[in-house]
């Protein structure tokens, strides 16, 4: 393999520690904590860990509302996601987002959306941005492959090819879309091969393989940079859980469901590691419970931290117009 | 001072500014080789080149899109709306995304965007000819300018440009040939102030955009017998400076409302209700509002002609408010 053990227990303690944060989020909304839609990234953890792993810290990421993965996998504070979704003063966006709305600017997360395919042209428009100010950043931009039918999705990456602007589409196909299977509704449903009405480079990877996700976002990314223009990558993978919360799934068999869960991406980076003696089951287990004890404590937190204050309902509507021109330092 | 078209003024406030601020950039249709579809941003590309004049495709969401993207990258840039119309095709990018995503992240990201667009008609028929503002005006976090002349729309233009919230910044295709006085230096003016056009004592009239001229008409015609309008413009439609409205109508005791919009839920609507529930005692009556038929633009020269109020209804208005 081509990772190191460090690079291997650390995707893993990434991977967990979403998959347990989720779990507890989960239990939260049951009880009435996290209120609106709450969209689980369970089954799909290793797409946003292995992207993550491939991004620079300063390369520009955009997601849709499937997001809380992607933060934790930048390795943000998982008390302040936590207290977003709680609607906290201490949340990433001062508890004004939720759930969908998960930013962290300083990290160059710029945000989840929830409009499907709305955030694409802003991809667009961050890779021109970097482009423009010769920066050597690139923009990654997650959605499900629910959003490769809509008119943003085709205006935005044509635009970007276009304009051969740093852009990576990372589309995260786990088949449904709410409660209809993507070929029902998708005159073309792999959704790689809808790149070529672009002529940009596209790839269908493994999305459930850390590793396979963590090297063609690299290799792609890397492409992107070096002035190759927008690439596409669609990452196959399921989710374990509902659409939100209360959705009875009707529209798939618990066996589907279950026969999914066998290539659970945590299960298979687990057997990898052993597989390649890279750790000990003792290790691992270290691993889990370490997990557990970071989404515990930022559920702890979540729950003791303030609700913002009723001034903080008027606030950062507009911009004071005397605040604004401010010279800012581009590089 | 010298006398400059709108048009003129537009073009020397973008490039002004383009030369001031490198992060300033244009992008739209037909902005470039063409040099604007209505000339605005004419040789505007042979000067500042492909990278800070950009052409796109025929694709409004991707081109504010685009816009707050890069607005959000660092850049400050001016999208320009081929017309109007055609913002609806980009409602959700200045619905969900200009508007909002300051608030919604919880300050933590700014969109120093501009938008400009004309309303306007002249036998467009239906799809071409409409305004829209109060749809815009309707929004928290835009800013929506709305200038009438050439010495506004320089100065708010520059405003908007330098300001880092999202501005629709709404021109008028009718009003891009009309002249008037600029000054041939640097000036800037502020966003969220309204302007008295012309003082008077017996009635205020409020007005924007092309209405204002159509006030300013009228008020000319009344003065030759004796009655002396104050006319209003309110040049930015969000936020609204009402003291000037106040001030006045604290004088007249009267108050009609001119807009080239469709009256219901528009700008006349939110302009009486502020007079009426902040300044009931100062009204001798109730405050009138004129605007566009409630019908679609039809195409016909005689029957676009009865669309919109013109200076001979806004005086029998006045009159028949006065006596
Ligand atoms: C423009 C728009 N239409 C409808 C919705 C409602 N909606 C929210 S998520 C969703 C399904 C999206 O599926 P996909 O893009 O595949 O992402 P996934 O939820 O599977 O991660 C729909 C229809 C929306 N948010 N935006």
């Amino acid at each position: 393999m081509t990772v190191t053990k460090a690079e291997a227990l650390d995707w893993l303690r990434k991977m967990s520690l979403i998959r347990r944060f989720e779990e507890r989020a989960e239990e939260a909304y049951g009880q009435g904590k996290i209120g609106g839609f709450l969209h689980l990234y369970i089954g799909e953890e290793a797409i946003a860990v292995g992207a993550m792993a491939a991004l620079r810290p300063d390369d520009d990421v955009l997601t849709h509302y499937r997001d809380h993965g992607y933060v934790l996998a930048r390795g943000i504070d998982p008390k302040r996601v936590m207290a977003e979704l709680y609607g906290k003063a201490t949340g990433l966006s001062k508890g004004k987002g939720g759930s969908m709305h998960m930013a962290d600017a300083k990290h160059h997360l710029w945000g989840g959306y929830a409009i499907v395919g709305g955030h694409i042209p802003l991809a667009t428009g961050m890779a021109l941005a970097n482009q423009y100010l010769d920066l050597p950043r690139i923009v990654a931009c997650f959605f499900g492959e629910g959003a490769t039918n809509i008119g943003t999705f085709y205006a935005g990456l044509n635009m970007a090819a276009v304009w051969k602007l740093p852009l990576v589409a990372i589309v995260e196909n786990n088949r449904y879309g709410m409660g209809t299977a993507f070929e029902r509704v998708s005159a073309v449903s792999a959704v790689y091969q809808k790149a070529c009405v672009f002529n940009i480079p596209a790839v269908q990877i493994d999305g459930n393989d850390v590793l396979a996700v963590r090297d063609a976002v690299r290799d792609m990314a890397e492409r992107s940079r070096a002035g190759g223009g927008p690439q596409l990558i669609e990452a196959m993978t399921y989710r374990f859980r509902g659409h939100s919360m209360g959705d009875p799934q009707r529209y798939r068999s618990k066996e589907e469901v279950e026969a999914a869960k066998a290539r659970d991406p945590i299960l298979l980076w687990r057997r990898s590691i052993l597989e390649n003696r890279l750790a000990t089951e003792a290790e691992l287990q270290a691993i889990a419970d370490e997990a557990d004890a970071e989404a515990d404590a930022a559920v702890r937190f979540a729950e003791e931290s303030p609700a913002p204050g009723p001034a903080e309902l008027c606030r950062d509507v507009l911009i004071p117009e005397q605040e604004s021109d401010v010279p800012e330092d581009l590089s | 001072m010298s006398q400059k078209t709108y048009r003129d003024a537009l073009r020397e406030a973008l490039r002004e500014e383009m030369i001031r601020d490198e992060r300033v950039l244009i992008l739209g249709e037909e902005v470039g080789v063409w040099g604007g579809t209505y000339a605005i941003t004419r040789s505007m590309f042979t000067e500042f080149g492909s990278k800070r004049i950009l052409d796109t495709p025929i694709a409004e969401a991707a081109i504010v899109g685009t816009a707050v993207g890069a607005a959000m990258g660092g850049l400050r840039p001016v999208a320009e709306l081929m017309t109007i119309n055609f913002s609806l095709v980009a409602m959700d990018q200045i619905v969900n995304n200009a508007a909002k995503i300051h608030y919604m992240f919880g300050g933590q990201i700014r969109v120093p965007l501009v938008i400009r667009t004309p309303a306007g008609w002249g036998q467009l028929a239906a799809t071409h000819s409409q305004t829209f503002e109060a749809w815009f005006a309707h929004l928290p976090g835009l800013i929506v300018a709305m200038p009438g002349t050439p010495y506004d729309a320089k100065g708010m233009l520059k405003s908007a440009i330098r300001s880092d919230n999202p501005v629709m910044f709404i021109e008028h295709a009718r009003l891009y040939g009309i002249k008037g006085e600029v000054p041939d230096g640097e000036y800037t003016l502020p966003l969220g102030v309204s302007d008295v056009k012309r003082p008077g004592r017996d009635i205020t009239i409020v007005a924007y955009s092309r209405m204002l001229h159509v006030a300013l008409g009228a008020a000319e015609a009344l003065a030759k017998d004796g009655i002396e309008c104050e006319v209003i413009d309110l040049r930015t439609l969000r936020p609204l400076d009402m003291a000037p409205v106040y001030a006045s109508v604290k004088k007249t005791h009267r108050a009609l409302v001119l807009e080239e919009d469709w009256t219901t839920c528009g700008m006349g609507a939110e302009i009486a209700a502020r007079i009426s529930h902040d300044r009931f005692d100062d009204l001798d009556g109730p405050v009138e509002r004129m605007g566009q038929v409630e019908v679609p633009m039809p195409y016909a020269r005689n029957l676009e002609a009865l669309m919109f109020p013109d200076e001979r209804q806004v005086t029998e208005k006045v009159r028949e408010m006065l006596s």
